[in-house]
C-alpha cells in the first residue's frame, strides 16, 4: 500500500476517534510547546544580555586586585601610570584608575545613600560618563584635591527633584561640603548590576584623601583600560597582565589580580543563560517522554480494538510491512499534529511571556524544523512496539478475536 | 492455469494446546478443478475451517503438500503467502468482515490495495465487481447502512475483485436470514455459472449441498464420503 493510501486510512481512523486522538496530542502539544517557548526566551535572554554588554563598549576591560594569589598585592597608580606607557602597552588607549565605595549624600532636610566612583578625568573617555551640564573632572582639581562633585540624575532628582541648574549647589559627601560641578547624562535602566544614575563622581586624589582611605594612600580598587579597538582587546589583555606580573613579582606564582573583559562577562552570561535554558528544555523533554508514552499506551488500545481488522487486511494480502506502516503513519500523525499544535502554541507563549518580561523571543527556523522532526521521531519510536505487535499478528488468530 | 486450482495432498494440521495436541486434519487430499464448486461439509469441530485456512493460505498445514493454482504453498513464509492470498484467493467470511467506516467501493478496493493495482483501475474493477453482486447503486453505502444480505454481497464483491483463482466462503449464510442466505448461495452460483468462479463453500445446509456439483463430508479431519452430483 503507498503511503499516500496510509495517510488517508490514517486520518479516516484518527478522525474515528477524535476525543482520544485529541487527548493523546495533547501531551505531545504541551511538552513541544514548553520546548519552543522556553527555548525562546532563552534565544532572547541571552541576545538582550548579550546587547546589553555589548553597548559597554567591546573594547573596554578592567583590572582588579585578587585573582589565585592567597596575599595579593593591592593595585596602584602606579600600576596605571605604567600600563598607561605607549612603550610598555602599545594597544592600550587610555587608562583609568578609580576607587569606589558607599557613600551618604546630604542637602539640609534631605539625605540619599549612594555609589561614590572616584575618578582621574581619563574616566570620561573609557566609561559612559558623558556630563550633562557643567564639566568632567580635570587634570587641575585632580592636582588640586578639588572638592567637587558630579552628581548622576537619580541622586540629583532624590535630592532637589530636579536635574538642571545645580551647578555651584552644595552638598555633603559624608558630611564634608562639596560643591556641585556638573550633572551626568541619564543613563536608563543598565539592567543589571548598579545603575549609572545612581552614583556621584569625584576627582581620585581627593577621595583618597578624604573619603575612601585604604592602607596605602595611592592604592585604587580597579583599573578601567581601553584598548586600541575591539580586536586589539587580547593583545591589551596579555600586556597589561605581563605588566603587572613583573611589577608584582608574581612572575612564578599565581597571578595577583584579575583581568576581566566584555566578551569574557558576554562568554559567561551565555554560558549560564545555556545551562538554564537547557535544564529547563530538559524538564520539558520530561513532558515529551510522558507524550510519548501516552502515544505507545494509546496505539496499543488501538491495535487491541482492531484486532479483527487487521486479519481482515492480512487476508486480503497485506504484508507485515504493510500493517507496520500503517500504524507508524497513525502514531506519527498523532504526534507530528501535537507538534505543530504545539509549536504553535510555543510560539505564542513565548511572545507573550516575552512582552511581560520585555524580552524579544527569538525562535529559530532551526528549531522549530527540529521540533517538527523530533516529534514525528517520536511517534514513531513510540509507535514501533504497537505497531510492531499487529504487523505479528496470524492472521487466522487475528480473524477468529472478536 | 495449471491443470488443478487446489492440489492437496495427505495434509496434517497439530495445534499444541499446551500438553494436548489437537489433531485438526489428519492426511486430507483433495483435488479441484478450474470452474468446479465444491461443497464442504461435516459436524462442529471436525476440521472444516482448518481446511479453508490452509486452502486460503491463511495458515500453513503441519505436514502435507499444497498446490495453489500450480504454486508450492507449502513453505512459503508469511509475506509470500500474503502475496499468494492477495493475488489468488478470495474469502467470504459468515460475519462478513466490511470496515465499518468505509464506504462499500472503499471495502471491494481493499485487496487491490495491497496489490499493484493503480488508483484509477483500482476504482474501475471495484465498480464493476459491486455491478457483478448488483449493487451498484449502493457503492457509497457504509455497511451499517445496508442489510445483512446486501453486505455479504459486498463481502463477495470484495472476494472476486481481484480476479482469485479460488473463492473460498466459510459458511457464508450462518449470519443471514433463510431468504437472503438463499439468495447469496443463489449469487454464488451463478458467479460460478456465469463467470467460471472456482468456489468452496463450507454449509451446514444439505439443501444448499444439493446445488453445488460436489459435497466432501468431513469428519475428525479426514474426507469420509465424497458426492459427484
Ligand atoms: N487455533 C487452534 N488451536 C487449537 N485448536 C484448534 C485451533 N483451531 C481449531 N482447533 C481445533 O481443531 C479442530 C477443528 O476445528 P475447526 O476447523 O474450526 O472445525 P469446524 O470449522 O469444522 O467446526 C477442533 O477440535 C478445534 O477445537
Ligand atoms: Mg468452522
Amino acid at each position: 500500500m503507498s503511503l499516500w493510501q496510509s495517510f488517508l486510512e490514517a486520518i479516516g481512523s484518527l478522525s474515528a476517534n477524535k476525543t482520544r486522538s485529541s487527548l493523546t496530542m495533547l501531551g505531545i502539544m504541551i511538552g513541544v510547546g514548553a520546548v519552543i517557548a522556553l527555548m525562546g526566551l532563552g534565544e532572547g535572554t541571552q541576545a538582550s544580555i548579550t546587547g546589553e554588554i555589548e553597548s559597554i563598549g567591546t573594547n573596554v576591560l578592567f583590572v582588579s586586585s585578587g585573582g589565585e594569589a592567597d596575599n595579593p598585592e593591592a593595585l596602584t597608580i602606579r600600576d596605571a601610570q605604567v600600563i598607561a606607557d605607549p612603550s610598555l602597552a602599545p594597544s592600550v588607549k587610555n587608562v583609568a584608575p578609580v576607587l569606589q565605595g558607599k557613600v551618604e549624600v546630604s542637602i539640609p532636610g534631605e539625605s540619599t545613600s549612594t555609589s561614590l566612583v572616584a575618578i582621574t578625568p581619563e574616566y570620561h573617555l573609557v566609561q559612559s560618563a558623558d556630563v550633562a551640564q557643567g564639566l568632567p573632572i580635570t587634570d587641575d582639581q585632580l592636582e588640586n584635591y578639588a572638592s567637587i562633585v558630579l552628581l548622576g540624575t537619580d541622586v540629583a532628582e532624590e535630592l532637589f527633584n530636579r536635574t538642571t541648574d545645580l551647578i555651584g549647589e552644595k552638598v555633603r559627601l559624608n558630611g564634608q561640603v562639596f560643591t556641585v560641578s556638573g550633572v551626568l547624562e541619564e543613563q536608563g535602566a543598565a539592567g543589571f548590576g548598579s545603575s549609572g544614575d545612581n552614583q556621584v563622581l569625584v576627582p581620585l586624589t581627593t577621595a583618597q584623601m578624604r573619603l575612601l582611605k585604604r592602607a596605602s594612600s595611592d592604592e585604587v580598587d580597579l583599573i578601567y583600560i581601553q584598548a586600541n579597538n575591539a580586536e586589539g582587546v587580547p593583545a591589551a589583555e596579555e600586556e597589561v597582565a605581563q605588566i603587572l606580573r613583573s611589577r608584582h613579582r608574581s612572575t612564578l606564582g599565581e597571578d595577583d589580580f584579575e583581568i576581566t573583559t566584555t566578551q569574557s562577562i558576554v562568554d559567561m552570561a551565555e554560558t549560564i543563560t545555556n545551562t538554564l535554558t537547557l535544564f529547563l528544555g530538559a524538564i520539558a523533554g520530561v513532558s515529551l517522554l510522558v507524550g510519548g508514552i501516552g502515544i505507545m499506551n494509546i496505539m496499543l488500545v488501538t491495535v487491541t480494538e482492531r484486532t479483527k481488522e487487521i486479519g481482515l487486511r492480512k487476508a486480503m494480502g497485506a504484508r507485515k510491512r504493510d500493517v507496520l506502516s500503517q500504524f507508524l503513519v497513525e502514531s506519527s500523525l498523532l504526534s507530528l499534529g501535537g507538534g505543530l499544535i504545539g509549536i504553535m502554541l510555543g510560539f505564542g507563549i513565548a511572545i507573550m511571556v516575552g512582552r511581560l518580561i520585555s524580552i524579544d523571543a527569538v525562535i529559530t527556523v532551526e528549531v522549530v524544523l527540529l521540533a517538527t522532526l523530533f516529534s514525528a521521531a517520536i511517534g514513531l519510536f513510540f509507535g514501533l512496539y504497537p505497531a510492531n505487535r499487529a504487523a505479528s499478528l496470524e492472521p487466522v488468530e487475528a480473524l477468529r478475536s472478536e | 492455469m495449471s491443470e488443478w486450482v487446489v492440489d492437496a495432498r495427505d495434509l496434517t494440521k497439530v495445534y499444541q494446546m499446551g500438553d494436548v495436541e489437537v489433531h485438526a486434519l489428519r492426511g486430507l487430499s483433495m483435488l479441484i478443478e478450474p470452474g468446479e464448486i465444491v461443497a464442504i461439509m461435516g459436524p462442529s469441530g471436525s476440521g472444516k475451517s482448518t481446511l479453508m485456512n490452509m486452502l486460503g493460505c491463511l495458515d500453513s498445514p503441519t505436514s502435507g503438500e499444497y498446490y495453489l493454482d500450480g504454486e508450492r504453498v507449502a513453505g512459503m513464509v508469511d509475506d509470500q503467502l500474503a502475496d499468494i492470498r492477495n493475488r489468488k484467493v478470495g474469502f467470504v467470511f459468515q460475519g462478513f468482515n466490511l470496515l465499518p467506516r468505509s464506504s462499500a467501493l472503499a471495502n471491494v478496493e481493499l485487496p487491490l490495495r495491497y496489490s499493484s493495482t493503480n488508483g484509477r483501475s483500482r476504482r474501475g474493477m471495484a465498480r464493476s465487481a459491486l455491478e457483478v453482486v448488483g449493487l451498484g447503486d449502493r457503492m457509497n453505502h457504509r455497511p451499517n447502512e445496508l442489510s445483512g444480505g446486501e453486505q455479504q454481497r459486498v463481502a463477495i464483491a470484495r472476494a472476486i475483485v481481484n480476479e482469485p483463482s479460488i473463492v473460498m466462503a466459510d459458511e457464508p449464510t450462518g449470519n443471514l436470514d433463510t431468504k437472503s442466505g438463499d439468495e447469496i448461495m443463489e449469487l454464488l452460483l451463478s458467479l460460478n455459472h456465469d463467470q467460471g468462479t472456482t468456489l468452496i463453500v463450507v454449509t451446514h445446509d444439505p439443501e444448499i449441498a444439493a446445488h453445488t456439483g460436489r459435497v466432501v463430508n468431513i469428519r475428525d479431519g479426514r474426507v469420509v464420503m465424497e458426492n459427484n452430483l
